[in-house]
């Protein structure tokens, strides 16, 4: 099926800044899709708010665009219930992180097969620039004019702590590589995470000198190396990107369905 | 009808009657005095291949049933005061996107964690503008096990036939108290089930496209039929809309669906009310002690009567007007500050002759407290 036919041309263009690294994210969850071939009656996209949720609404699928911060908790509600349904949770740093963090860490810990995609620009967009719990120690936001104190999360170490089986970290700069991990993401059966790093020029960048979509992308290329090179030993400040987890482990929806066997046999 | 004979709490008792009704799948967080509802559905649910979850709070227990109920399934949760004041933001969603749904709170004392194992009435008005923004809402309570049978099977099948959440407003005292309960025969009671969109697929359907009737055909996630679902306000595709007349027609809708239904949602009991000089106003636990007041007045000769609410929301104010009309006082019993009191003054005539008669101490009201009361009104002394 050609790519166009998984969007609602009808909303196009859409609502992101220039360079945003929005519209990437969702060229690549198209392509993945493509590639795994699935339906889309058999797909469905829950979202948070914020400028990364606004995704839901350009997908020709059952949408589902919710309040802040549940996106989670709401695609678990549809799991369960058609546990043969495929479920893509795409979240903003702050919509996953601060107001929905708590949903995050436990959705990691029960495993229940869906894709969660962490659309990580390090800021609150759609409010306008106020710094996000990924923003980082020493940024500026609009709420931080005198730089920010607050320590950043890293989505990777907290979700592989939080016991995700499927853990990644992708760029919209290598926009060749994030179809793949996310297709990845999306086969793996249990609970996967792929953060993907996109720039907000708008914002972010304004605020912290990044300079032009153009330099914010080029951040992405030079800050960041795959998993385990060579740049990663010599300059220990880059940020790995690859698949950081793949394990089975008992999937939530397959393990209830046995414990629904074993009320119905009365033990 | 010969119905199997249980001597159970009010909270099994509102389990038996979601199962009846159709449940399957339920989500909720402990909370006291609310959590033998999420203990006993963890047990039977799977039992008949439905679902249970624990969710790690009570924002995620109504998200998670939401979720589920655009699926079709028919989804409930159980909560006290402080979960459910948790609870508001994800109620305002299902208002605005029209999701069938039952929310149960167990009242306890508040505010804040107030009194986790004593009871109160003190969320009747939080039912009813816990959400934010212009909405309308249903809201039924109880007063005995038997009718915390009929109502929660109301409750699920107001949610069905007008597409709302529907909260279920117990107490500590109704919710813990053991008595007796028939529970009817299958098919007894009526129930209503989902009502399904007949368009075919690949036939362009919309999801808040009303029917002359003004119900919403539904089509479940995973269907045919792919929408969207927005908290936003939108348009008959369930796509985001400002334009100024999809905005009003909308919240129109949402209330009117509601308030233009007062008297098919309506659900009361009536006790000596014909010739009541003296008519007490109660509901839930607190109707128990004014039934008892009332009954033991009637036979020392005195013209006292009790209407029993079960319905609080949307309010009955064209029954309360009528029921209250030759009655020489009113009294509301409660226990709150005077939560139902405000409406009832709000819909008789002559609301100077409503008086209230509460208790707000953790304690159930006794018919010695209201009768105290009554004798006051009446400038008799206690």
């Amino acid at each position: 099926m050609p790519a166009r036919e998984y969007i609602r041309e009808r909303f196009f263009p859409h609502i992101w800044c220039p360079g945003c690294g929005h519209g990437i994210v969702l060229n690549g969850l198209v392509r993945a899709i493509e590639n795994i071939g699935l339906k889309k009656n058999d797909i469905v996209m829950v979202s948070g708010i914020g400028c990364s949720s606004r995704i839901a609404g350009y997908m020709d699928f059952h949408t589902l665009h919710t309040i802040h911060g549940r996106a989670l908790a709401f695609a678990i509600g549809v799991k369960m219930s058609r546990p043969d349904l495929t479920l893509l949770v795409p979240m903003g740093d702050g919509d996953a992180l601060s107001i929905g963090g708590n949903h995050f860490i436990h959705a990691c810990r029960r495993n229940i097969d869906m894709t969660a995609i962490v659309m990580n620009n390090r800021v609150y967009g759609m409010t306008g620039g106020q710094y996000s719990p990924l923003s980082g120690y020493g940024t500026m936001a609009t709420t931080a004019p005198y730089t920010n104190i607050d320590q950043a999360f890293d989505v990777v170490s907290m979700a592989t702590a939080a016991g995700a089986t499927f853990v990644a970290r992708a760029t919209a700069y290598h926009v060749q590589q994030l179809p793949g991990i996310l297709e990845e993401a999306i086969r793996h059966k249990g609970f996967s995470v792929v953060e993907v790093m996109t720039p907000c020029p708008t914002y972010f960048g304004r605020k912290n000198k990044e300079g032009s979509a153009v330099d914010m992308m080029e951040n992405l290329k030079t800050r960041t190396t795959p998993i385990g090179s060579k740049a990663k030993q010599e300059n220990p400040s880059l940020i790995e990107r690859g698949i950081f987890v793949k394990k089975e482990l008992p999937e939530y929806c397959a393990e209830y369905q046995r414990i629904v066997e074993r009320a119905m046999k009365g033990k | 009808m010969g119905g199997e004979l249980k001597f159970v709490q009010g909270n099994e008792a509102c389990v038996k009657a979601a199962l009846y009704a159709g449940l399957d799948f339920f989500a909720g967080y402990p909370i006291t005095p609310s959590t033998e509802i999420a203990e006993l559905m963890a047990a039977r649910l799977p039992r008949k291949g439905g679902t249970f979850m624990q969710m790690e709070d009570e924002i995620a227990s109504i998200c998670a049933i939401i979720g589920a109920s655009l699926t079709g399934r028919k989804v409930m949760t159980a909560t006290s005061g402080p979960g459910f004041s948790l609870m508001q933001e994800g109620l305002g969603y299902a208002i605005m996107a029209e999701i069938p749904c039952v929310i149960v709170d167990v009242q306890r004392g508040g505010p804040s964690t107030g009194l986790p194992t004593k009871v109160s009435q003190g969320d009747v008005n939080q039912a009813r503008w816990g959400v934010h923004g212009d909405h309308a809402i249903v809201a039924l309570t109880a007063s005995n096990h038997q009718d915390i049978f009929s109502i929660t099977v109301d409750a699920f099948n107001f949610s069905e036939t007008y597409r709302t959440p529907v909260i279920l407003l117990f107490d500590e005292v109704i919710a813990h108290m053991r008595e007796r309960l028939k529970v009817p025969e299958p098919g007894e009671i009526a129930l209503v089930e989902r009502l399904k969109t007949s368009v075919k697929e690949g036939v362009d359907y919309h999801p808040y496209l009303q029917r002359e009737d003004g119900r919403l055909p539904m089509s479940d996630f995973g269907g045919v039929h792919r929408y969207n679902v927005t908290g936003l306000f939108h348009d008959m595709w369930g796509f985001p809309s400002e334009n100024p007349t999809v905005v009003h027609e909308l919240l129109r809708h949402l209330t009117d669906k509601i308030d233009n239904h007062v008297e098919k949602m309506t659900r009361y009991r009536e006790y000596f009310i014909e010739d009541a000089e003296m008519l007490l106003i109660s509901y839930g636990s607190s109707a128990r002690s004014a039934l008892h007041l009332v009954t033991d007045r009637r036979q020392h000769g005195e013209s006292v009567g009790l209407l029993e609410l079960q319905t609080l929301w949307p309010f009955p104010s064209a029954l309360v007007r009528e029921k209250t009309r030759n009655a020489r006082y009113v009294v509301v019993v409660e226990m709150n500050m005077g939560q139902v009191l405000q409406s009832v003054k709000a819909s008789v005539e002559r609301p100077e002759r409503v008086f209230l008669a509460n208790r707000v101490d953790g304690v159930l009201i006794t018919p010695a407290d209201i009768r105290n009361i009554l004798r006051l009104i009446q400038g008799k002394g206690v």
